[in-house]
């Protein structure tokens, strides 16, 4: 992708084939396009909602305590007046940022480890096992549960650092064995037996071809990470006032649930629609990049 | 003429909205063998599976197939399950991935019995042990309770053959039933097939690509070509007089082990993708006899008595009976180089080349609790504009050679020496130099080329490793897909763009790039269909011509050894046991493993195919965990089968060391 | 094969070994129980918190390793865990909790493995029908729902049956009606009624995932050769679809059920928090807020043990399955 060759040729409709390839499976997957436009509107949701209500999200109203939703504040307001809908939104802003943050850094991570592992093998491999397993061996929360009261002066920017160094395993584990099994493929031997550096390798031949797998689980990732965020914060680990999370709204929510449900569903809502449109765009994106399901209608 | 027992008219199958089959006429008669021909994607394997309904649910079948008069197709699940096994039994192609890998092999086969045949569990695991008994397993009431993995390929083809006689079918249908097999196996299991054959007395349908296998064994023949039938005729008849020009084609594509090399004939093109197949013969685009009207009309299958054809010019074709170069263009091959062996320089000097393999157990650290003795003692000779084939069934060590030569380290045992320079005593800056010389062209065209580069970057590779300049670059890619007979205009081009010919011609590229000395071909055309193989074998001996190459040639496949090569080396678990030119060693064998592998190639020719006597070889290799002292085939060998004990004694107790060309105590 | 199974678990021992070790060292040093004591009322004198917290094994001016030494020759010699906090035994919360946990772990994860597995192999034999559509949405949504958040919306929904039916319909606190008399049967009965909710809400998160793994890997065996040739030789479809494919496509969910294990330990503390239920998952969260390092740690000991035992069992379960492994 790097050669610029002087071929008068068309690059372009020709580099296009793989790309029009893939969006026009994506295209054809409906759960895709769904996913795709319900993120959309939930980022422009989460970053234009602030600026379409007067109201703040931290300043009471104090002539409107628990009043359902009204055309002044149309997810209603909590106890201390504050307007459910600038909570919503923010709360969801801080999510999302969180969920994409916390699968990048995690993904990243888990993509250049399990290549190095899988592709040198010997002693680098053994200790990245062993420590994989390790890590496997409890369950994450127990840990970032364990420390986060260490991190309460660090911020979200903290708890992000948290979530991805325990979320990074299973998949340096699968890039590992995928690596493994490239680096017995044809094409990788053939460019060790030119003297292609390692290095060289790694960057051209392996991780290119494990992308599809890294981008498909970085996306549901995301999700999985809103998720996390949501229960630790609910939990009280997690975001901690002032800042807002879909998880510490849920907190403060559930117990009114029954009486004043727009405290807790509005915010449990937007949770699920997310998570649930960015596994849809997941599943289609595997689909639709994996070469093996071109069989498939 | 008996009636037919399975008839089979204007049978169509669609996948979606892709035909695969586009209107087959067959008729089986009792008893009869008949050889279905084709290369892939031809429709001769969905054919048959279309005749029992094993076809995926998003098949969609038309036309008929009568078994006995009654029609199967839209026949209920139920009652078409009650024939199958019972009636039509089939033998699949990948042994290993047909049997349920969970269950004992014995008990796939008494359940086999079991579906049709009212028996208690113990008579129906007798009558398995019975059943892979015939097919020749030794010690049948122990294998009975082996799991498929536990098998050799061989074995559970042999073991499959069992199960689908076990109900006594009228029918036997048999798809590429040795094409995942060696060849001395391959022997092996057609011999099995006869036998089931003429213990149930039942019609076999043999779908292969192999114009060998099908001379030998069938009566009578069907080729297929995109999806129909072209041509059907007794099997004498259809290889000495081919009436349709692709028939005639595929017969002078094929490398044959009983002639001389020179030029083989390609067929030009690819076949059709059937879903964009026009009015016309949808071979008129590759056919060297095209005329207007063939584009017009698809030609019907007729004929006169027995053979059929579907060309418009086939009466023609039965009238002149051509050799297939003179109706196809033959690419003229550069004279070869005629300097005496003893003046050529020396490329490649491997002498008592030994790897082995530690076998590893234990999770968290490793131990060594045994040696797979992959390479146990290899002797190689090229020099320049030489080709070396260097033969073997698998696991004898073919591989493992190539990449210990291509480490350019200091090898376990032995000397490897390249172009002059001892690779042990290599540094790493020479070694990286001499990278450029010596290059690999691998067997499958589609894994050896990274997927995500375009072929441009692709074949520029070695150059950029080499570090070469990027005019240079810019100006080599162009000149060497012209070289290899590709468009340049191709470069931006993904390899999933080409088909496997053009992919197996881009990796010739890119091993020329560098412009090596040595050319490593690992099995280069084994998947390949014969007519594009035919062009691949035709560029690799021209290039050999213009370019002054050497080349170290792997193959399993002796007729594509013997049609390209100048000498031959022949490996048998790790250990060159002969080596010689190769027109002496094709005419006297003097190796009974050799004899007996050459033995096995079957001829694209029937009477000859009939003519000849085989050495079968008893048994599969024996594993190469264990050295055993002595010679390492003494175990399958016809010879030593029949020596005095005292003659037998040396075999057992001394390694035979490559004299003079052959590693045998009493060849 | 024994071998080979006395080989892993001898890892998993390992493993445990050096996992327990670095999860005491981070607790006893993560968590501050000094805190704890100074903020008692009236404060006590600094010499008397130290004596306190050498007491109770856990001054974090003792070195981490020595404090792990004293815990460790607690624990093998005599299985002590050690005091709580409020100096009282660990083994006695620990003894009383663990059947609470389990209860709610086996149950849940035995009945999310097999209905998934029926649900998936079901979806995939039935691809792109109506109901595999369903499922499929219907286990996305799921997917999509932490289990804690599947939790609350459970127990809103008993709560709000209640309320229209003005009587308790399905119990959503504790996991038996306190002072309840009557035979086994109703103690039985009370028992199932108690596990229902927050069963379901660990089952169906589990239901999901197996479902979509199930269905893939099945969806593989549907086109696998076996398959075709155990219908060449005379089964019908479903037969052939139930002895030969099925049996096959379990085999990965064996290695499935070991990774699982993991999320459903996490769904099980925050459903035992939600549903009142006094497990080993509300001890934890309850003790890290009171600094008790002790409770904490014997927490991370049950869950490795858990952990490590699931993953020995998925290998005895693959080996069981599949007899390429064990040879």
């Amino acid at each position: 992708m790097t050669a610029v060759l002087p071929l008068p040729t068309a690059e372009l409709p020709i580099a296009a084939g793989r790309l029009r390839l893939v969006t026009g499976r994506l295209l054809a997957a409906k759960g895709v396009l769904i996913g795709a436009v319900t993120v959309l509107l939930l980022f422009l949701l989460a970053f234009v909602g602030p600026f379409l209500t007067p109201w703040d999200y931290a300043t009471p109203d104090y002539l409107a305590l628990r009043q359902p939703p009204s055309g002044t504040h149309w997810f209603g307001t909590n106890g201390l007046g504050q307007d459910v809908f600038a909570q919503t939104v923010r709360g969801l802003q801080k999510s999302l940022v969180i969920g994409l943050l916390v699968a990048l850094f995690s993904t990243v991570l888990a993509g250049l480890v399990g290549a190095c592992a899988g592709y040198f093998g010997g002693w680098a491999d053994r200790g990245l096992t062993f420590l994989v397993d390790l890590m496997l061996v409890f369950p994450s929360f127990l840990i970032i549960t364990i420390i986060s009261p260490r991190l309460k002066g660090s911020g979200w920017i903290a708890f992000v650092v948290l979530l991805a160094a325990f979320n990074w395993m299973i998949t340096a584990r699968v890039v590992r064995s995928m690596t493994r099994s490239l680096r017995e493929r044809e094409f990788v031997r053939a460019a060790r037996f030119m003297g292609v550096h390692p290095l060289r390798i790694i960057l051209r031949h392996i991780l290119p071809n494990v992308a599809s797998f890294l981008i498909t689980d970085a996306t549901v990732a995301v999700g999985g990470a809103v998720m996390s965020e949501a229960a630790l914060s609910y939990f009280g680990f997690g975001v901690r006032a002032p800042d807002v999370s879909l998880g510490t709204l849920l907190a403060a929510g559930t117990d009114q649930a029954p009486v004043f449900p727009w405290l807790f569903y509005f915010a449990a809502g937007l949770l699920v629609l997310f998570v649930l449109a960015v596994n849809l765009i997941g599943d289609g994106l595997r689909d639709a990049l994996d070469p093996t399901s071109g069989s498939r209608p | 003429m008996s009636p037919a027992l399975l008839e089979v008219t204007d049978l169509a199958v669609d996948f979606g909205s892709q035909p695969a089959v586009r209107g087959v006429d067959l008729a089986l008669r009792r008893g009869e063998t008949l050889g279905i021909v084709g290369e892939s994607g031809s429709g001769k394997s969905v054919t048959a599976l279309a005749v029992l309904g094993l076809l995926p649910g998003t098949a969609q079948v038309r036309g008929s197939v009568k078994l006995e008069g009654r029609e199967l197709v839209g026949l209920p699940g139920r009652e078409l399950a009650g024939l199958r096994g019972r009636k039509v039994a089939m033998v699949f192609q990948d042994p290993l991935s047909a049997f349920t890998p969970v269950y004992r092999i014995g008990d796939q086969i008494v359940e086999a019995i079991r579906i049709h045949q009212k028996l208690d569990k113990a008579a129906a695991r007798k009558r398995a042990a019975e059943l892979l008994d015939l097919v020749g397993i030794p010690d049948p009431a122990r294998a009975l309770d082996a799991f498929p993995h536990e098998f050799s390929g061989g074995m559970r083809q042999r073991a499959m053959i069992a199960m689908a006689i076990a109900n006594d079918p009228d029918i036997l249908l048999a798809d590429e039933p040795t094409t995942a097999l060696d060849v001395t196996i391959q022997a092996q299991v057609l011999d099995v097939l006869r036998t089931a054959q003429r213990e149930t007395g039942a019609a076999l349908v043999l779908v292969s690509h192999d114009l060998g296998v099908i001379a030998g064994m069938a009566d009578r023949v069907a080729v297929m070509y995109a999806g129909r039938v072209v041509e059907t005729a007794p099997v004498d008849e259809l290889f000495a007089h081919p009436r349709h020009p692709y028939t005639l084609g595929l017969i002078g594509a094929v490398p044959r082990l009983d002639a001389e090399g020179g030029p083989l004939v390609p067929i030009p093109g690819q076949p059709p993708a059937l879903g964009s197949v026009g009015p016309g013969c949808p071979f008129a685009d590759r056919c060297p006899l095209v005329q207007d009207r063939c584009r017009d009309v698809e030609p019907e299958l007729t004929g006169a008595g027995d053979h059929l054809a579907a060309c418009v010019r086939a009466d023609e074709l039965a009238e002149r009976r051509p050799r297939p170069e003179e109706v196809y263009p033959v690419p003229p091959l550069p004279a070869a180089d005629l300097t005496p062996r003893a003046e050529r320089e020396p490329v490649l000097r491997v002498t008592g080349l030994t790897k082995t393999f530690p076998v590893l157990k234990g999770t968290v650290f490793k131990r060594r609790v045994g040696s797979v003795y992959a390479v146990d003692g290899v002797e190689l000779d090229i020099r320049r504009g030489e080709t070396l084939g260097l033969v073997g069934e698998s696991g004898s060590g073919k591989s493992t050679t190539l990449f210990e030569l291509l480490n350019l380290g200091k090898p376990e045992g032995g000397q490897i020496e390249l172009l002059g320079q001892d690779t042990a005593k290599l540094d790493r800056a020479g070694a990286h130099r001499l990278r450029g010389e010596v290059q690999i062209v691998f067997q499958d065209p589609m894994a050896s080329l990274d997927p995500r580069l375009p072929i441009g970057d692709v074949i520029a590779e070695p150059l950029l490793a080499q570090g070469a300049a990027r005019e240079l670059i810019n100006r080599r890619v162009p000149e060497l897909l012209r070289q290899v007979g590709l468009d340049p205009a191709y470069a931006a081009r993904y390899p999933h763009q080409f088909s496997g010919g053009q992919r197996q011609r881009i990796s010739i590229a890119r091993a020329l790039a560098v412009q090596p000395r040595l050319l490593v071909l690992d099995e280069p055309v084994s998947a390949l269909d014969v007519s594009v193989q035919a062009g691949v074998l035709n560029l690799l001996q021209q290039l050999k011509a213009e370019l002054g190459l050497a080349y170290l040639f792997v193959s399993h496949d002796l007729s594509v050894i013997r049609h390209l090569c100048d000498r031959v080396s022949v490996m048998y678990l790790g250990r060159t046991v002969e080596a010689g030119a190769a027109a002496e060693v094709f005419a006297q064998p003097r190796h009974p493993y050799t004899q007996a592998l050459l033995s096995a190639v079957p001829l694209p020719d029937p009477p000859a195919e009939r003519a000849r006597t085989r050495v079968l070889l008893p048994g599969d290799p024996p594993s190469p965990t264990e050295r055993r002292t002595g010679c390492a085939f003494r175990t399958r060998c016809p010879l030593y089968a029949t020596l005095d004990p005292a003659r037998q004694t040396r075999c057992d107790g001394e390694s035979p060391a490559l004299e003079d060309g052959v590693a045998c105590h009493h060849a | 094969m024994i071998r080979y199974l006395a080989k892993r678990l001898g890892y998993y021992v390992i493993l445990l070994i050096v996992a327990v070790f670095l999860a005491y060292a981070l607790s006893s040093t993560a968590l501050g129980p000094r805190s704890y004591f100074e903020a008692k009322q009236p404060r006590p004198s600094a010499a008397s918190v130290d004596r306190q917290l050498t007491a109770l094994n856990i001054n974090d001016r003792t070195p981490v390793v020595e404090r792990f030494g004293t815990w460790a020759e607690g624990l093998v010699l005599h299985g002590d865990l050690g005091r709580t906090i409020h100096d009282t035994s660990v083994n006695e919360d620990f003894g009383r909790r663990i059947w609470v946990s389990l209860r709610l772990l086996l149950v849940g994860s035995l009945l999310g493995m097999v209905l998934g597995v029926a649900v998936g192999a079901w979806g995939a034999v039935r691809q792109y029908r109506f109901s595999d559509r369903a499922t499929t949405l219907a286990s996305f949504v799921l997917l999509s729902t932490p289990v804690f958040l599947l939790a609350l919306l459970l127990k809103n929904g008993a709560i709000a049956a209640k309320d229209a039916a003005g009587h308790e319909v399905v119990p959503f606190t504790g996991y038996e009606t306190p002072g309840l008399a009557g035979g086994l049967g109703a103690h039985l009965s009370d028992w199932g009624l108690h596990l229902l909710l927050p069963t379901l809400s660990l089952a169906l998160g589990g239901i999901a995932v197996y479902s979509r793994y199930q269905r893939a890997t099945m969806l593989d065996v549907l086109g696998s050769d076996y398959l075709r040739t155990a219908e060449a030789k005379g089964l019908t479809r479903n037969r052939a679809l139930i002895k030969h494919g099925l049996r096959t496509a379990v085999i990965p969910m064996a290695t499935m059920f070991a990774y699982s294990f993991l999320g459903i330990f996490t769904g099980a503390a925050f459903t035992e928090t939600i549903f009142g239920w006094h497990g080993m998952g509300e001890w934890f969260i309850q003790a890290i807020n009171e600094q008790d390092i002790n409770s904490v740690v014997a927490v991370n000991l049950f869950a490795a043990v858990v952990v490590l035992a699931s993953g020995f069992l998925a290998d005895l379960l693959t080996a069981a399955l599949d007899p390429r492994v064990r040879s």
